[in-house]
């Protein structure tokens, strides 16, 4: 460091900004989060115009700017697109590493899903590999109604 | 286009620039900008500041460093997201008539925050962001794929990683300068897989700031002006699973356009140098395809036969790139002055012999949206 300060402390300012937000699902994910609760089934909703399901369902198709309109039951099961696990304890993981994320193409959905792959030694993980959702045995109207998409190979 | 860039200033990027606040970088950077015009802040009539409310850790974080760039009285506006795209917009109010010059800053101090808990913040609340996913793993997600469908391996990307950090050894204002061989990249910890921390750029402070002025304008200073020849920019879907995360769409759409404006058929034979967005190794081999340079899938062979060395064909990243500092907002406004000082030959030993060239920016997680700026000695 030197003497960049030429004598000066260098005086450092530490805090911390930690702002409670209630961030309102909207309709769309709101039932689609009901339904894993209530029922552990899985939704998608379709494009009426370019006809591809999204799952996660959303209100407004990214590719045609129209308005989804029909709920159609997806999954459980669906193909693993792409993977990572993660070895270093990066300070957003909410658990232990290794932690291995999947982007999960749910049976009959066109899109993917981001979520956790267990349940398998994470050295056996596989593109294309067929997974499957796991449903949490305690849960609440969230994406962590589903615990983690396990591999079925 | 009318317009050229007539000045440029960064500050060197480093781990923890901690003799700085945000407005000292600025300071610095723009007082280099408006010494390398060789003209004075009254000269400059409208300004645009560049960053991010979440890293800087304040809201309206773009007036923090007002007093800095003398916007007080003046017409000054903001962009949040990386600076090639607030250079942009500041393109577009020189070129409106409005105005005869735009300064444009970027800043950030990746040193005072910590970037995995920013970058989660970037993901979607209600499907995404409680997993815990950052940049790093999303982008790991990212590699992993464009690795398993293009055949690109761990080797090549470990070479993005050899040859951006030994061109550093020669840019003073580099953070990572380092002689290192493909197995010290692949004996790197593995942060997530596919990727090393040696394919990972490192979190970063600094400020770059550039002047823009119109041609009118251009012809009354001293200053040597580096042509813009075109600029787009485009985005692709918000969601990484709803995009196809092997291709570059965005890319390739914002580099068409962009050629288009400068007259561009042939970019891999009419291109000079590129500094491209190479947050993580894969990604430079993943942006030389989008931006046309090379074939689908084959940038890493291509980077094998050394076309892309500073001595090569087309040299990318002669600067080092982001893996050698990684300021993020700032960065994409670095690859434009780097490229400013290669047309310039103003480079010193990381010179390379360049006419035209492409400085590339990157917004959003996994290249959502890219900025493609063409410039050129010639008007």
């Amino acid at each position: 460091m030197g003497n960049i300060f030429y004598g000066i402390e260098p005086s450092v300012y530490k805090s911390q900004i930690n702002v409670p937000y209630q961030w309102w699902a909207g309709e769309t994910a709101s039932k689609f989060f009901m339904v894993l609760r209530d029922d552990k089934k899985i939704l998608g909703k379709q494009c009426p115009r370019c006809g591809k399901v999204y799952c996660p369902p959303k209100k407004t198709c990214p590719s045609c700017f129209t308005e989804t309109n029909s709920w159609k039951e997806v999954g459980p099961k669906g193909k693993l697109i792409s993977y990572t696990i993660v070895l270093r304890q990066l300070a957003a993981l909410q658990k232990k590493v290794p932690v291995a994320f999947g982007l999960i193409c749910i049976d009959g959905a066109d899109n993917a899903m981001l979520h956790y792959i267990g349940d398998v030694d994470v050295n056996n993980i596989t593109i294309g590999m067929e997974v499957e959702a796991v449903f949490a045995d305690d849960r609440n109207a969230t994406i962590n109604a589903i615990s983690h998409f396990k591999p079925l190979t | 286009m009318d317009a050229a860039i007539i000045g440029i200033g960064m500050t060197t990027i480093e781990k923890n620039k901690i003799a700085c606040n945000y407005a000292d970088l600025a300071w610095e950077a723009v007082n280099k900008a408006l010494a390398d015009a060789s003209i004075t802040i009254d000269d400059i009539d409208n300004v645009i500041t560049t960053s991010s409310d979440f890293w800087d850790g304040r809201t309206i974080s773009c007036m923090a460093v007002g007093d800095a760039c003398a916007l007080r009285h003046k017409n000054c506006s903001a962009v949040e997201g990386d600076g090639t795209f607030g250079a942009a917009y500041g393109l577009s109010r020189t070129l409106s008539g409005d105005y005869k010059t735009t300064l444009v800053t970027a800043h950030s101090k990746g040193s005072e925050s910590i970037s995995s808990i920013i970058t989660n913040a970037a993901f979607d609340p209600i499907y995404e962001r409680s997993l815990g996913l950052d940049m790093i793993s999303a982008s790991a997600i990212q590699a992993k794929q464009y690795m398993n469908v293009t055949g690109t391996t761990s080797e090549q990307l470990a070479l993005v990683s050899c040859k951006n950090h030994k061109n550093a050894k020669d840019n003073p204002y580099a953070q990572l300068p380092m002689d290192i061989t493909v197995n010290d990249v692949l004996n790197s910890e593995m942060i997530a897989e596919p990727l090393h921390k040696l394919d990972c750029s490192p979190v970063s402070d600094g400020c770059c700031a550039i002047i823009i002025a119109n041609a009118d304008f251009v012809k009354k200073v001293k200053a040597k002006p580096v042509w813009i020849k075109g600029v787009a920019f485009c985005s692709d879907a918000y969601f990484m699973g709803d995009r196809d995360l092997t291709k570059t769409i965005a890319l390739e759409n914002a580099a068409k356009k962009a050629y288009v404006m400068a007259g561009i058929t042939n970019p891999e034979n009419e291109i000079d140098i590129a500094e491209i967005y190479d947050a993580f190794t894969y990604q430079e081999l993943m942006w030389i395809e989008g931006l046309g340079l090379a074939e689908y899938g084959n940038a890493g062979k291509l980077l094998e036969k050394g076309i892309f060395n500073r001595d090569g064909k087309l040299p990318v990243n002669p600067s080092g790139g982001l893996l050698s500092g990684h300021p993020v907002i700032a960065a994409g406004l670095y690859r434009i002055a780097e490229i400013v000082l290669q047309i310039r030959e103003e480079a010193g030993a990381r010179q390379v012999n360049a006419k035209r060239g492409i400085a590339h920016g990157v917004n959003g997680i996994c290249g959502q949206s890219h900025c493609v700026w063409i410039l050129d000695k010639e008007k």
